[in-house]
C-alpha cells in the first residue's frame, strides 16, 4: 500500500487554512506588543532616569504645571511655573541688592500647559474613582446576582431583568457618561463630582459583575446547598455559609478585572467626576462631607486633555507617554493584585 | 424534642411565620412501637402518614395516589427502578423538592407525628431540622471534619465551644467515624476516602438531632467494604432513628431494612415486610423486579 503523501487540493487547502490562522493569531501578538512596545519606549524617559533612585520621582508626586522654556546666559532653560517664578524671583532680589550689576530678568520665550510637574493628582484620583467604584459596583452586582441566582423565581420578570442586563453591557459608555451627568449631576445635584463618577462607573462595569458573580455561583455544587438546608439552614445561611465563600475568589478577579477596565474609560467620568485640573488634592476638604461631592483629575481624562486639547509639541508628548505608562502600570497592578487574591482565597477555600 | 430558638425559624418562602410551639411534628409517642415485629401488620398510626399523595414535576405527574404509613424505629426501604419516584418521595418528606420551581404536591398530605408538613404555617426550617437527609452523591463541605459536623449545630445558634466539641464528638462515634478521624478532626474532609465522607455526612446530619434519617442512595458510589460499613451503621442508627433509605440495591434493601416499598412508574406496588416482599411478594410486578427480570 502507498501512504505516501498525495499531492492533492485537499493538503493545499489545509496548509492555506494552518497559514491564516496562525497569521490572525499572530496579528494580535504583533498588535499587543507594538502598543505596549511604543508606550513603553516614549513613556520609559519621562518615569525613569539614569541616577538614583531610578525612578523620576517629580513626575509622580507633584501636580502638573506650564512649562517655561526660555534662554538664559546662553542655555535652554527648562522650568516649571513654581520654578520659574522663584527663579526669577531671585534674580529680581539679586538685581535690587546689586544695582549695578548686569543681570537681566528672563521672560519667558515660550510656555506649555500641563508640560511640567507631575501627575499625581491624576494617580490619587484614578485610584480614588477606581476604589469606590469597585466596592459600588461589587456590592450591587453581587446582591444582585444572589438576587438572581439563588432566591428569584425563573419567570417572565427575570428574563427582563437578564435581558436588560445585557443590554446594559452593551451601551456605548458615552452615553453612561450622559447618563450620569443626567441623573446625578443635575437632577441628584451632585456636581461633577467623586460620587457621580463612582455611580456612573459602577452602573457601567454592573452587567460584567453581575455575569461574573452569577457563573461563579452556579459554580458552587449544588450538594452544598442541599447539605447546608438539609440542615435545617435557612436560604440566607446557606449563600453566607457555604455558598459564597466559594464563589467569592471567581466574583472578585472577574470584577476586579472589569473594573480595572472601566477605570480606563474617559467618556463616563468627563463629565461627571474629571477635572481638567485642579490645585487641591482629594483630601484637601474643608469638611468630611465635601470628600464625596468634588472633582478630580484623572488619568485617563488627563491623557485625553494632554493629547487633544492643547497644541502639541514635543513637550506635551512627554507627559502623554509617561501617563499613559503609569496608568497601564497602575492597571496592571490593579488587576495582579485581583489574581492575588483570588489565588489567596482559593487556597482558603479549595474544593 | 428541645424546642429550637425563635429566632432562627425565620423562612424566606413562606410568607407565614410560623410561631413557636404552633406546630408540634412528634408529640410524644406513648406507646413503643418496637413492640410490633418487623412483618407485622398491625394497622396503628406510623410516624410518617402519606394519603393520597400526588406530586408533579410541571405537568409531568411524578408520584400518583401515594398512601404509605411509616413506622419510628424501622428502616423503611423504598426501591424501584430509576425514574419511578422513590427519591422525588423521599425528597418530599422534609421539602426539598420546595427548591425545584414549578414542581409540587396537588393532591393528598404527609402528616409527620401527626402534623401536616406541607400545612400554611409549617416552616420548612423547622422541619428540616428533625429530618436529617444523606444524599447519593457524598457532599462534605470543604472544611474541616469538625466543622462540616458542627456547621450545622452553628447553624442553630450554638456557641458554646464545650458543647459544640463534644457533640461533634458523640456525631462521630455514632456514625462510627470517630476512631478513624479523632486524630485529624481539623483536617479537610475531602481528603477522607468516598466511605467515610458519607460516614461524615451521616454524622453531620446526626449532629443536629434529627427523629427521622431520610438517605437517598447513600452506596450507589461507594465499594463493598465501604457499603458494608454504612449498612452495619444504619442497624445501629435505628435503635434511636427512624430510617428512610432509597436504594437500588435489592439486596441492600434486603439487608438493612425491616420494611420495602416497591415502586413503578410513581405508584406504590406493594408495601410490607421486607420479608415478604422478596421471599413472597403479592404482585407480580413485585415479583418481576425483585427476582432481577427487570428494572
Amino acid at each position: 500500500m502507498n501512504f505516501q503523501t498525495q499531492r492533492t487540493g485537499r493538503h493545499a487547502r489545509e496548509s492555506i487554512v494552518f497559514a491564516l490562522l496562525r497569521a490572525a493569531t499572530y496579528a494580535i501578538l504583533l498588535c499587543g506588543t507594538l502598543i505596549v512596545g511604543t508606550i513603553a519606549f516614549k513613556g520609559a524617559p519621562v518615569l525613569f532616569k539614569p541616577s538614583f533612585p531610578f525612578i523620576n520621582t517629580t513626575f509622580l508626586t507633584s501636580a502638573p504645571e506650564t512649562l517655561h522654556v526660555f534662554e538664559y546666559d546662553g542655555r535652554k532653560m527648562e522650568l516649571g511655573d513654581r520654578e520659574y517664578r522663584a527663579f526669577r524671583g531671585k534674580l529680581a532680589a539679586d538685581a535690587a541688592a546689586n544695582p549695578h550689576s548686569e543681570i537681566r530678568i528672563p521672560h519667558s520665550e515660550q510656555s506649555y500647559v500641563y508640560s511640567a510637574g507631575g501627575i499625581f493628582p491624576c494617580i490619587v484620583g484614578t485610584l480614588f474613582l477606581v476604589t469606590g467604584s469597585m466596592v459600588l459596583a461589587l456590592f450591587f452586582g453581587v446582591s444582585s446576582a444572589i438576587y438572581l441566582n439563588e432566591y428569584a423565581r425563573q419567570n417572565a420578570v427575570t428574563r427582563l431583568i437578564r435581558l436588560a442586563i445585557l443590554n446594559l453591557a452593551g451601551v456605548p459608555s458615552i452615553v453612561f457618561g450622559l447618563f450620569g451627568f443626567g441623573l446625578f449631576v443635575i437632577f441628584l445635584g451632585w456636581n461633577v463630582s467623586l460620587m457621580a463618577g463612582w455611580f456612573t462607573l459602577a452602573f457601567m462595569v454592573l452587567p460584567v459583575v453581575i455575569t461574573a458573580s452569577e457563573e461563579a455561583l452556579k459554580a458552587v455544587p449544588r450538594g452544598y446547598r442541599e447539605a447546608s438546608l438539609a440542615l435545617g439552614a435557612t436560604r440566607w445561611q446557606t449563600i453566607r455559609k457555604s455558598v459564597l465563600p466559594y464563589a467569592l475568589p471567581g466574583i472578585l478577579t472577574s470584577s476586579i478585572l472589569g473594573i480595572a477596565r472601566v477605570a480606563g474609560e474617559t467618556a463616563p467620568i468627563m463629565f461627571t467626576a474629571a477635572y481638567v485640573v485642579r490645585d487641591q488634592l482629594p483630601w484637601q476638604v474643608a469638611k468630611l462631607g465635601d470628600f464625596l461631592f468634588q472633582g478630580v483629575m484623572a488619568l485617563p481624562y488627563h491623557i485625553y486633555v494632554v493629547s487633544t486639547k492643547i497644541p502639541q509639541n514635543e513637550y506635551t508628548e512627554r507627559v502623554q507617554y509617561g501617563s499613559t505608562l503609569v496608568f497601564l502600570i497602575l492597571v496592571a497592578l490593579i488587576a495582579a493584585a485581583s489574581i492575588l487574591l483570588r489565588n489567596r482565597l482559593r487556597k482558603k477555600h479549595q474544593w | 424534642m428541645v424546642s429550637a430558638p425563635a429566632a432562627i425559624s425565620s423562612d424566606s418562602q413562606t410568607t407565614t411565620r410560623m410561631s413557636a410551639g404552633n406546630i408540634t411534628f412528634f408529640p410524644p409517642q406513648p406507646a413503643s412501637p418496637a413492640s410490633d415485629g418487623p412483618g407485622s401488620e398491625s394497622r396503628a398510626p406510623g410516624l410518617i402518614e402519606i394519603a393520597g399523595l400526588d406530586f408533579y414535576y410541571g405537568e409531568k405527574k411524578a408520584l400518583d395516589g401515594i398512601n404509605l404509613s411509616i413506622e419510628a424505629n424501622r428502616v423503611t426501604a423504598f426501591i424501584g427502578p430509576s425514574g419511578c419516584g422513590k427519591s422525588t418521595l423521599l425528597r418530599c418528606l422534609n421539602r426539598m423538592n420546595d427548591l425545584i420551581e414549578d414542581a409540587g404536591i396537588r393532591r393528598g398530605s404527609i402528616k409527620i407525628g401527626g402534623a401536616d408538613i406541607n400545612a400554611r404555617g409549617v416552616d420548612p426550617i423547622e422541619l428540616r431540622k428533625r429530618i436529617g437527609m444523606v444524599f447519593q452523591k457524598s457532599n462534605p463541605f470543604p472544611k474541616s471534619i469538625y466543622e462540616n459536623i458542627a456547621y450545622g449545630l452553628r447553624i442553630q445558634g450554638f456557641k458554646n465551644k464545650a458543647e459544640i466539641d463534644s457533640r461533634v464528638e458523640a456525631s462521630l462515634r455514632n456514625a462510627a467515624l470517630w476512631n478513624e478521624v479523632n486524630d485529624r478532626l481539623h483536617d479537610n474532609a475531602l481528603g477522607l476516602s468516598g466511605g467515610q465522607q458519607q460516614r461524615l455526612c451521616i454524622a453531620r446530619a446526626l449532629a443536629v438531632e434529627p427523629q427521622v434519617i431520610l438517605m437517598d442512595e447513600p452506596c450507589s458510589a461507594l465499594d463493598p467494604i465501604a457499603t458494608a460499613k454504612i449498612e452495619e451503621l444504619i442497624h445501629e442508627l435505628k435503635k434511636r432513628y427512624t430510617i428512610i433509605i432509597v436504594t437500588h440495591s435489592m439486596q441492600q434493601a434486603a439487608r438493612v431494612s425491616d420494611r420495602t416499598a416497591f415502586f413503578y412508574l410513581g405508584r406504590l406496588v406493594e408495601y410490607g415486610g421486607t420479608r415478604a416482599i422478596f421471599m413472597n411478594p403479592s404482585n407480580p410486578q413485585t415479583e418481576a423486579y425483585v427476582s432481577g427480570r427487570f428494572g
